[in-house]
């Protein structure tokens, strides 16, 4: 199969032609990777904006721009957020899923893959028009990412930016709405025979879940900013209080979406996590069935929790303490989940190869991540640490430790099938302990300047408040994490070419997109492969023993 | 690793430090904090005391077989058991955090005479705070200042409570004074409270929380708690009109005869705006521009002269007035005691 691959490799068509192929295909692996870097591009982009924001922040009263310091800061924080959580989180997760939920169930491709190709388009023009907000006089929006009103009202965001900031994201939201319609109708319609759902590969199961997720979520949003579309251009007044509108109202809107959201960059995350440790530990993902029940919980209870993002707007104690309520028990179904991922290390043989290595930093500070939210959903305490930099450490310890290091781990091991060629281990470790360090100093002082009274999104801070050297720790970490971001490009780069090939199976690992050839052909499996238990490539590799003698 | 939170901050700055509460609120807040701070690195310990004990002991060795190790697919009590610890704890949590809950979000009660209780209107506004005194001790108070909220301490008898009703006047803003109060949101179209009470006298330093356009890092917050005589001495104070010193008269001339009067009050003179700060007795306040300089003749020649080298993007321009007019502005300015 690999010399095959090889051959047609050489004879490949001109350039012209191949550039028509990518544009115009609707094949979801070639979807797949170019939402994958899709979301590379914004990182970069995201991360450059995040470096100038803690450049700024190095020093108290410091003005890097000068007089337009305020507005330049204003205007980056609010599209490094909005950047990292629609054009990074989302599409890098999408396009993982894209590539493989249809060769992990022995599909050909998606159930629709024209609306594929159309998910991937919007998300990029959706983009590309937020981003067109650089061309206008006024520069882009200066709104936040959670874009507060009446912020979004033309009486306080005159420029043509906050408009190009609404319609960017309807776009690319319609484009995430088409891909989870997509995976549903693949993961319930397309899986191959004996595959039934309780067989499907963890990973599939937690999109599954994370589609549902999108479809009650990204509506409301959907809607919500068409409501600021019509209070901009054409006088409607949902918004605005002097008019009988409800600034209040639009908080409950984008919370309403923004909570769930929170779970669509994890979900999946914890799909990957499931799949990279038993195959790196050589052992079964330990109780998948509670494993599963849990994902349901989380998609569940995420539904029920988001005015925890609200506690300081005066809401009644009653609600107040609903909503704590409800976002604890976030933590059971998240803490079944880390206990069974250690459960199935104990007592393996780990090999600590690069995406297990990004999955062990997955747990490590996930945890953390995890337990300052447990914190934050405290209602007593958030009343103190809301809006600071406590809760920026907190969800960039979720974001970056949990979504990031999982996708990191997820690409190390998926790479090889998508490529033909392994990645460099040197350069992974390289890129994970500069990271890990980097990370751990820009996002663990953030708790401390946030209990120290820092709030959020303050472009400076007076020298008294004894908040400088929390801030200049956090810009050396951030300037230590730069690097890692570009070896791994650089990885995935050189290694396409130069990397050592990595055959069809390279982690000896169980589920069917290994049964196929790396990269796998257009037509995905030469027959459409009958499975009897959750790891397919388990029982073939071990007749003797095989899975579904011991699933239930 | 979380249990360092409390020390990291305990010998540091003590102005914003929600670890340094100042009242009942933030006390008892702090005491939730701990405990969930202690809960959560226990747990913290447990899990990452696991992780490291399976990466050391279930690496993998040059000398393992080559088979793979047994498979085990679950269990059932084990998952049972470790879905009932983590709700237990929930439960407990949920308990504690509603009693805290109770103690922190308190009713306002109607002002009375002789409840020795201070009722202050708190209006947001880009990027400055309005303070509208409504009653003290059940009189009815009715004059306005700006960005330094001044309270009376309480003491063994009498507990001086302070009720704040948050309002907005343009975008949603946040009150937050960490040692005093958790925060609260002040959101257009929409009426909150909150609840201030200490007996330790002192300047308390806080800001907006909520991000609310171009300056929101320089809507900064004081508060003034102080003994009840001072704290009467400066209300009857701000009771009164301005002075009205006969040897600023140029001073006081040229400010009534320029547009500052649209946005500004002075009480008894012809200034009568309500859109930006009352400068009756701006002389009482010891900084400007909502926090950012000290309030003294070398910097409102600055700000009266350009607010925008002092505040970029803040809703007062710069009218290009002459030396002479500055000065003149100035002068009158600093016999408003």
């Amino acid at each position: 199969m690999a010399t095959i691959e090889r051959e047609s490799h050489v004879e490949s068509p001109p350039w012209p032609a191949r550039v028509h192929d990518w544009l115009t295909t609707v094949d979801h692996k070639k979807l797949g990777i170019m939402y994958v870097a899709l979301a590379m591009g914004f990182l970069i982009i995201g991360g450059i904006e995040a470096l100038l924001i803690r450049w700024q922040l190095m020093w108290p009263e410091s003005r890097i721009f000068g007089q337009d310091t305020p507005t330049l800061f204003n205007q980056l924080f609010t599209l490094h957020g909005t950047t990292m959580v629609f054009l990074v989180g989302m599409p890098v997760l999408i396009g993982m899923a894209n590539y493989l939920v249809p060769l992990m169930i022995g599909a050909r491709d998606m159930a629709f893959p024209r609306l594929n190709a159309l998910g991937l388009w919007t998300t990029l023009f959706g983009g590309l028009v937020l981003y067109l907000s650089f061309l206008t006089p006024g520069g882009p929006p200066a709104i936040g990412w959670f874009a507060y009103a009446p912020l979004t009202g033309h009486t306080f965001a005159r420029d043509v930016g906050t408009d190009l900031w609404a319609m960017g994201l309807l776009v690319s939201g319609v484009g995430t709405i088409g891909a989870g319609v997509n995976f549903l109708a693949t993961i319930l319609a397309m899986r191959a025979p004996g595959m039934t759902l309780g067989k499907v590969p963890f990973f599939v199961w937690t999109i599954l879940w994370t589609s549902v997720q999108i479809l009650l979520a990204i509506p409301p949003l959907t809607a919500a900013l068409i409501m600021v579309v019509l209070d901009r251009q054409l006088g409607a007044h949902f918004f605005d209080a002097a008019n009988g509108g409800s600034p209040y109202l639009w908080q409950h809107l984008f919370w309403f979406f923004g909570h769930p959201e929170v779970y669509i960059l994890i979900l999946p995350v914890f799909g990957i996590i499931s799949e990279v440790i038993p195959v790196f530990s050589r052992k079964v993902l330990f109780g998948y069935e509670f494993m599963a029940a849990a994902t349901m919980g989380i998609a569940f209870i995420a539904m029920g929790v988001w005015a925890h993002h609200m506690y300081c707007v005066g809401l009644a104690r009653t609600v107040d303490i609903y909503f704590a309520a409800a976002s604890l028990l976030v933590s059971i179904p998240t803490g079944i989940k880390m206990f069974n991922w250690l459960a199935t290390m104990y007592g393996g043989r780990i090999r600590f190869t690069a995406p297990m290595l990004f999955a062990i930093g997955f747990l490590a500070m996930f945890l953390i991540g995890g337990l300052t939210g447990i914190m934050l959903a405290v209602a007593p305490v958030d009343f103190q640490v809301s809006d600071t930099y406590f809760v920026v450490g907190h969800f960039h310890f979720t974001l970056i430790g949990g979504t990031l290091f999982g996708v990191f781990a997820g690409i190390y091991y998926w790479y090889p099938k998508v490529t033909g060629r392994m990645l460099s281990e040197t350069l992974a470790r390289w890129q994970f302990w500069l990271l890990l360090v980097g990370f751990l100093l820009t996002f663990g002082p953030m708790h401390v300047s946030g209990v120290l009274g820092m709030p959020r999104r303050i472009y400076t801070y007076l020298p008294d408040r004894g908040w400088d050297v929390w801030n200049q720790i956090s810009t050396i970490g951030a300037l230590i994490q730069a690097p890692s971001y570009l070896i791994f490009v650089w990885n995935l780069m050189a290694s396409l070419r130069s990397g050592p090939p990595a055959g069809d199976d390279p982690w000896d690992a169980w589920t069917l997109e290994w049964a196929t050839t790396s990269p796998p052909p257009p037509y995905n499996f030469e027959e459409v492969p009958t499975v009897r238990s959750r790891r397919p490539l388990w029982d073939f590799k071990h007749p003797d023993d095989p899975d579904w003698k011991y699933e239930g | 690793m979380s249990l360092f939170l409390p020390l990291a901050v305990s010998g540091l700055n003590r102005g914003v430090s929600v670890f340094h509460p100042a009242s009942p609120a933030t006390e008892s807040i702090r005491h939730l904090f701990i405990l969930v701070l202690a809960i959560s690195g226990a747990i913290f310990l447990v899990v990452e005391g696991v992780l490291c004990y399976s990466i050391l002991r279930f690496r993998c060795r040059s000398s393992d077989p080559g088979t793979e190790p047994p498979q085990v697919y679950g269990s059932k009590p084990v998952e049972i058991a470790w879905t009932a610890a983590p709700a237990l704890v929930v439960f407990i949590l949920v308990l504690v955090l509603a009693r805290t809950e109770y103690e922190v979000r308190v009713r306002p009660p109607k002002p009375q005479p002789g409840d020795e209780a201070l009722f202050v209107t708190v209006v947001g506004r880009q990027w400055w705070w309005e303070y509208r005194y409504e009653y003290f001790n059940g009189e009815a108070l009715g004059f306005v200042t700006a960005n330094e909220l001044h309270i009376p301490v309480g003491d063994a008898e009498r507990a001086r409570p302070v009720y704040l009703t948050l309002v907005s006047a343009d975008v949603c803003h946040s009150f937050w004074v960490p040692r005093l109060a958790g925060k609260t949101d002040l959101i257009p179209g929409r009426q909150n409270s909150m609840w201030l009470q200490t007996t330790e006298a002192g300047l308390y330093l806080g800001q907006c929380a909520e991000y609310c356009g171009t300056q929101h890092a320089y809507m900064l917050l004081r508060v003034y708690a102080e003994q009840p005589s001072d704290f009467r001495r400066w209300l009857e104070n701000q009771r009164k009109p301005a002075v009205n010193d006969p040897s600023v008269q140029t001073g006081r001339q040229t400010f009534l005869g320029l547009s500052c009067v649209n946005c500004h009050r002075i009480r008894g003179t012809s200034a009568a705006g309500s859109y930006g700060p009352d400068l009756t007795h701006l002389m009482s306040r010891a900084t400007l521009a909502a926090g950012v300089v000290p309030n003294d003749r070398l910097q409102l020649r600055r700000w009266v002269a350009d607010p925008q080298q002092i505040k970029a993007g803040c809703l007062m321009p710069s009218f290009g007035l002459s030396e002479g007019q500055v000065g003149a502005i100035v002068d009158y300015f600093l016999t408003l005691r």
